[in-house]
């Protein structure tokens, strides 16, 4: 919302300087986006005349002026300028630009220099190089009599600095000029101005011509409550005049014809939208209605709207010629040759308005207003004002008044307590301060009891009880909290004190939670693994979401096509990420994320790991770059399953994780048959395509959510006290069938005698010469430990035997 | 007497000149082996009258002693000789470099999300979460912000499709964090501190806008708690997070519909060298004000909403953006590259490991 501070001053008497009015606004909760002066950028412009403009020897387009800019150029003699525009002419008064002048236009620095062969003393300028309009056709004319040498921006009044405050949406009332003067006023910055004084009226009356009321009604009483309308007829349509028209150009606003102009004019002094149409396109009674489905509507903004039956509209006979509060037919609009004109001053229901505007996706400066709600009880008197305006400035003769159904007018009040200002905000302001305030703001205050009365002969203190009426321009206050805000926002927040809350005894409990403290392990752990976190979107591309398996949630109104799924995977957007450092020239990526997967079911806790490019780089002791391998990923994955508290001792391999990865060479790794903790492996060829990679990708999701949580029984350990002992290593190597996973065999060693075999660790994989075709062989360290006695040899024949025997079980033969 | 003293000085020169540790070996077994000359002198003390051993038997003693420490010490010479020689040999140039592993960083996201769960831990604030993907009930109409309010349109909302409605209630990605607030309050019984940081999600992209962002919000709900209490936290909140006491905020009044009294919460800055350095007023030469917070007094009707008694419980809420904090403690100038996941800037903004945020240490690293 944007005012000039003469604009405000139109409606508040005050001394006060700009700094106090900014400060005050922002305080009082109309925050400040920005104060712009025009006039700061042109004290190097001054008015100027025209002497005499000669033909430019050298060039047909040019005129040679001789220009009287004042007593302080050139000793008050006339200065030489090169001017190229048509209107140039001897007697001209423009306004002259003197070297050392930036134009604000295009920031150029004027000088003194010579223009095909002949010097030039600075320039004439138009109201677009001033940044004061888009003119740009010729120079500037003024009167005749505007004072030459003169400061042109003080002498028109340009001199005004532009305010522009940011409005919350409950706050319709500040939509309007008007009242943000009130706000200012209650906030102790002067006085308010009556409204009458402010428009040059003697009183606020309807201007009750003779003329036939106008014929409108309101078919929809729930979109449009009430209806009001003027005639005025015999009307001239043209400039504005320049007070307003300059007030609308300073706000950045372009002057239309005056009959537009003085709606524009009134919705930004008053908040108060109003419409004007030309009587002669109208066929028949103006009523509100509901749209009927499928109608049509050419709009002011040069758009057709297709609308449906919920929508409020005024229309006539033939056609509709507004969306109601939100933006006028182009077919009924006035021009510059209307002369009857028929003015509307309607209020429309803000969530029919909401609704409307959403649906058309319309916006509006009606609209703002509208659907915050603008004053019902504010029909008469703004029609009396815009039918004011319209006679004064465009001559003609008003109707009778036609009040076509009732605005929402009740009168309201909430019943407040003065404690609540220091129960809720924490701020002792006093009860005659409250009531000051209050009032200020248009808020009565009735106060009763707190007084002592007689009851049955005995003196009884009666319980003082606030009833403050809330102005019918105050649509947001509802409840006692409102009223507390309204105190407490003119008062200053910066009264209220800051209170400690209250602390419990001793230190600081723990208060993260168990998934919270596995992402961290898990985080920490990684980064300190050399991985860096990346944080990618949530959303990605339906392509990339069926590349790894395709996703629940599809967005109705993506903001572009690569962000419309959500990820049921955390690989795409790490395989995409890996590809942009890829191709900035990324020797070695490793990256992984903690965020989310979204399933119809619910929203998973994962971590996600790419690694790609060079596992080491070549260096004078390991030689070449060496690449990254599936057990590379695996390696990741255990250490970070362990530091999520995963039981990765208890974990089993399997094969089968998704088609993501390539079939032979990935994994997952399970806590039974059915919980998959984790998934990993090299990346199958064609996802790594379609994610635009090259080489080996590895790749890994651990599922936190699956991770079982740790049961909390205390700080205990399980006793423990190392083995006298030391513990023993044999080896063995068996010949198996290659299909037979390690793994399998590794756990069935360990089976093979629970009590003394602590470890089983293979350390050596060989096929070819000396092992047979389709086989295999394997050997595996395992770690006896012994208890209170060495081992016998017996025992540990026995042991080497239950050994031989397991793998026997899975077709495996000890080599001798 | 004299054969012992021409031998001794003839094994001791020997010895001393012997130049190889075998050479070493090879006197020591002539002269101190079974068959050496000086095991064959101690031999004859056997066979010798009392008298002669008394003047023999020193001189042969001294012979063998002198002869071993001979040995021993020409042994020790060669070998420290020897090692020297090996240790000259096996020079490194030690300025080669050595290969330290890569190095991961933690995402200043997660590391402020850290920090910010330890300094509101101290105030007994405990982490909630909720989902993102969110129903219209909690995100809007639980908050105070019916379907044709304009704040909806303000949001900017990414919406699913209506076939994806639950109860009747429209799908759509979270705006803020303050449905968490509302999840919390319909689980939990007052007295509650929260916070709750996550992704949340609006339709707008420019140069300080991403569909996708972090937010933290706050809530208390409690007996008594006012304004007042707002503002203290929300100043030993700042004043804890950027470290700098010389923290100043400035209150604006403001309007969110799920609170009343709402208050923007703005905190000062000074300009140096070009940087904004959070610390000083706002209003100092140099200064200026950064809006941070969003915050107010729980409104009574999200408190019914959530099925509490607001003439018992009242309390305050708060939320803030997360990326724009670390943005302010950190010195990143520009959001998107917070989701672009470029290893340069991962590098350079992140956080090792180990910087895990403590009250002890500092939460700032």
């Amino acid at each position: 919302m944007k005012f000039t501070l003469s604009w405000l001053k139109e409606h508040l008497e005050t001394d006060a300087s700009l700094d106090t009015v900014l400060d005050t606004l922002t305080r009082i909760g109309l925050e400040v986006e920005g104060v712009d002066n025009p006039a700061e950028k042109l004290g190097a412009f001054r008015i100027a005349k025209v002497l005499t403009a000669a033909p430019h020897p050298q060039a047909d387009k040019l005129q040679v002026l001789s220009v009287d800019a004042g007593a302080n150029f050139n000793n008050g003699g006339p200065l030489q300028v090169v001017c190229g525009a048509p209107n140039a002419r001897a007697g001209l008064v423009g306004v002259f630009g003197m070297p050392g002048a930036t134009v604000p236009s295009n920031g150029m620095v004027l000088r003194v220099a010579a223009i095909r062969g002949v010097e030039s003393n600075g320039m004439m300028c138009s109201f677009r190089e001033l940044e004061l309009g888009e003119d740009h056709d010729g120079i500037i004319e003024l009167a005749a009599d505007a004072p030459v040498g003169q400061i042109y921006a003080d002498w028109a009044g340009l001199d005004d600095p532009v305010i522009d405050v940011s409005i919350t949406p409950n706050r319709q009332d500040c939509m309007g000029v008007r009242g943000i003067a009130r706000d200012l006023a209650a906030a102790g910055l002067g006085t308010l101005k009556p409204l009458a004084q402010v428009y040059r009226m003697e009183s606020l009356t309807p201007i009750a011509g003779d003329g036939p009321a106008p014929d409108v009604r309101t078919d929809d009483p729930e979109g449009c409550p009430a209806f009001y309308a003027q005639n005025v007829s015999g009307v001239t349509n043209g400039a504005a005049p320049k007070w307003m028209a300059d007030k609308l150009k300073a706000i950045g606003q372009k002057p239309i014809s005056v009959l537009v102009d003085i709606t524009n004019f009134v919705s930004i002094d008053l908040g108060r939208p109003l419409h004007v149409y030309d009587r002669a396109t109208l066929t028949g009674p103006l009523v509100a209605r509901l749209a009927k489905d499928g109608e049509q509507v050419l709009a002011l903004n040069g758009k057709t709207y297709t609308l449906d039956d919920s929508m409020t509209v005024i229309a006539d006979d033939a056609a509709v010629h507004d969306i109601g509060g939100i933006m006028g037919g182009e077919h009924s609009g006035v021009s510059e040759t209307t002369t009857d004109v028929l003015i509307e001053c309607a209020y429309f229901t803000p969530e029919a308005i909401a609704r409307t505007g959403q649906k058309l996706a319309l916006t509006s400066d009606a609209r703002q207003r509208f659907e915050r709600g603008v004053d019902p009880a504010f029909l008469d008197d703004a029609l009396a004002i815009a039918t004011k305006l319209v006679i004064d400035h465009c001559g003609g003769s008003p109707s009778a008044i036609t009040r076509a159904g009732q605005p929402p007018v009740a009168p309201r009040s909430v019943s407040y307590d003065p404690a609540y200002a220091l129960a809720l905000a924490g701020v002792d302001v006093p009860k005659t301060t409250q009531k000051a305030i209050l009032e200020s703001l248009g808020f009565p205050v009735t106060i009763t009891g707190g007084g002592t009365e007689m009851r049955d002969g005995m003196p009884f203190d009666t319980p003082e009880g606030w009833s403050v009426g809330v102005p019918s321009w105050r649509r947001d206050i509802d409840g006692p909290a409102d009223i507390v805000e309204e105190v407490v926002r003119i008062h200053g927040l910066d009264n209220v004190p800051s209170t400690p809350l209250p602390r419990a005894p001793g230190v600081a409990k723990p208060t993260a939670t168990q998934a919270q403290l596995v992402e961290r392990k898990v985080r920490r752990t990684a980064a300190a693994r050399g991985l860096s976190e990346a944080i990618n979107w949530s959303f990605i591309s339906e392509k990339e979401a069926a590349a790894v398996g395709g996703g629940d949630w599809t967005l109705a109104n993506p903001i572009s096509e690569d962000m419309k799924v959500m990820r049921p995977s955390l690989l795409p957007g790490l395989l995409s990420a890996t590809r942009r450092n890829a191709d900035r020239g990324a020797a070695s990526v490793r990256l992984f994320e903690v965020g989310r997967r979204y399933f119809a079911d619910g929203e998973r806790a994962t971590t996600g790991i790419v690694m790609a490019g060079e596992k080491t780089a070549r260096d004078w002791r390991s030689g070449k770059a060496q690449a990254f391998a599936a057990h590379d990923v695996k390696a990741e994955v255990l250490t970070l399953l362990a530091a999520a508290g995963a039981p990765v001792g208890n974990l089993q391999a399997f094969g089968e994780a998704s088609g993501a990865y390539h079939p032979g060479q990935s994994g997952t790794l399970r806590l039974g048959p059915k919980t998959i903790l984790a998934e990993y492996g090299v990346l199958h060829p064609a996802t790594a395509k379609q994610f635009g990679l090259s080489g080996t990708v590895v790749a890994a999701e651990l599922f936190l959510d699956a991770i079982p949580g740790k049961r909390k029984s205390g700080f205990m350990r399980a006793p423990y006290a190392p083995p006298a002992l030391q513990a023993v290593k044999r080896d063995f190597a068996f010949l198996v069938p290659e299909t037979l996973e390690a793994d399998a065999l590794v756990r069935a060693i360990r089976g093979a005698d629970k009590k003394a075999i602590v470890d089983a660790r293979l350390f050596d994989v060989f096929s070819g010469p000396g092992v047979d075709a389709g086989m295999t062989s394997l050997a595996v360290e395992v770690t006896l430990q012994p208890g209170e006695k060495s081992f016998t040899d017996e025992e540990l024949g026995a042991i080497s035997a239950a050994v031989v025997k397991a793998a026997e079980k899975l077709g495996g033969t000890l080599r001798g | 007497m004299t054969d012992i003293a021409s031998l001794k000085s003839g094994l001791l020169a020997d010895i001393a000149a012997a130049a190889t540790l075998d050479a070493v070996e090879g006197l020591r077994v002539g002269a101190l082996g079974k068959q050496g000359v000086v095991t064959a002198l101690l031999k004859t003390l056997g066979g010798m009258s009392p008298d002669e051993r008394q003047t023999q038997g020193p001189a042969i003693q001294d012979l063998r002693e002198a002869v071993t420490a001979a040995i021993a010490e020409r042994k020790g010479a060669l070998e420290q000789a020897a090692l020297d020689a090996r240790l000259a040999d096996e020079r490194l140039d030690m300025t080669l470099p050595a290969d330290i592993g890569p190095q991961g960083s933690v995402h200043p996201v997660s590391q402020v999300m850290d920090e910010l769960a330890e300094i509101f831990a101290d105030l007994g604030f405990s982490v909630a979460t909720g989902p993102e993907i969110e129903d219209d009930w909690h995100n809007f109409t639980a908050l105070n912000i019916p379907e044709t309010h304009p704040a909806r349109a303000m949001h900017d909302t990414f919406y699913f499709p209506d076939e994806t409605a639950r109860d009747g209630k429209k799908m759509l990605l979270r705006t803020h964090t303050s449905p968490v607030q509302i999840r919390t309050m319909l689980e939990q019984k007052p007295p509650i501190r929260i916070i709750a940081p996550g992704r949340v999600y609006r339709s707008d992209s420019d140069a300080t806008h991403t569909p996708m962002f972090h937010q933290i919000e706050g809530l208390v709900i409690d007996r008594g708690i006012t304004l007042g209490h707002l503002k203290w936290t929300l100043e030993t909140f700042l004043k804890a997070f950027f470290e700098r006491d010389d923290i100043v905020l400035r209150l604006r009044p403001s309007y969110f519909p799920f609170t009343e009294p709402s208050v923007e919460v703005d905190v000062g800055y000074t300009l140096v060298n070009g940087q904004r350095v959070i610390g000083g007023s706002g209003n100092d030469k140099d200064g200026g004000w950064l809006e941070v917070l969003g915050s107010g007094m729980v409104h009574r009707k999200v408190i019914e909403a959530c099925g509490l008694d607001p003439d018992e419980w009242q309390g305050f809420a708060f939320g803030t953006g997360v990326d724009r904090l670390a943005m302010l403690k950190y010195g990143m100038n520009d959001l998107r590259a917070f989701f672009d996941g470029d290893l340069r800037w991962l590098r350079h903004y992140g956080f090792s490991a180990l910087d895990v945020p403590t009250l002890s240490g500092g939460v700032g690293a």
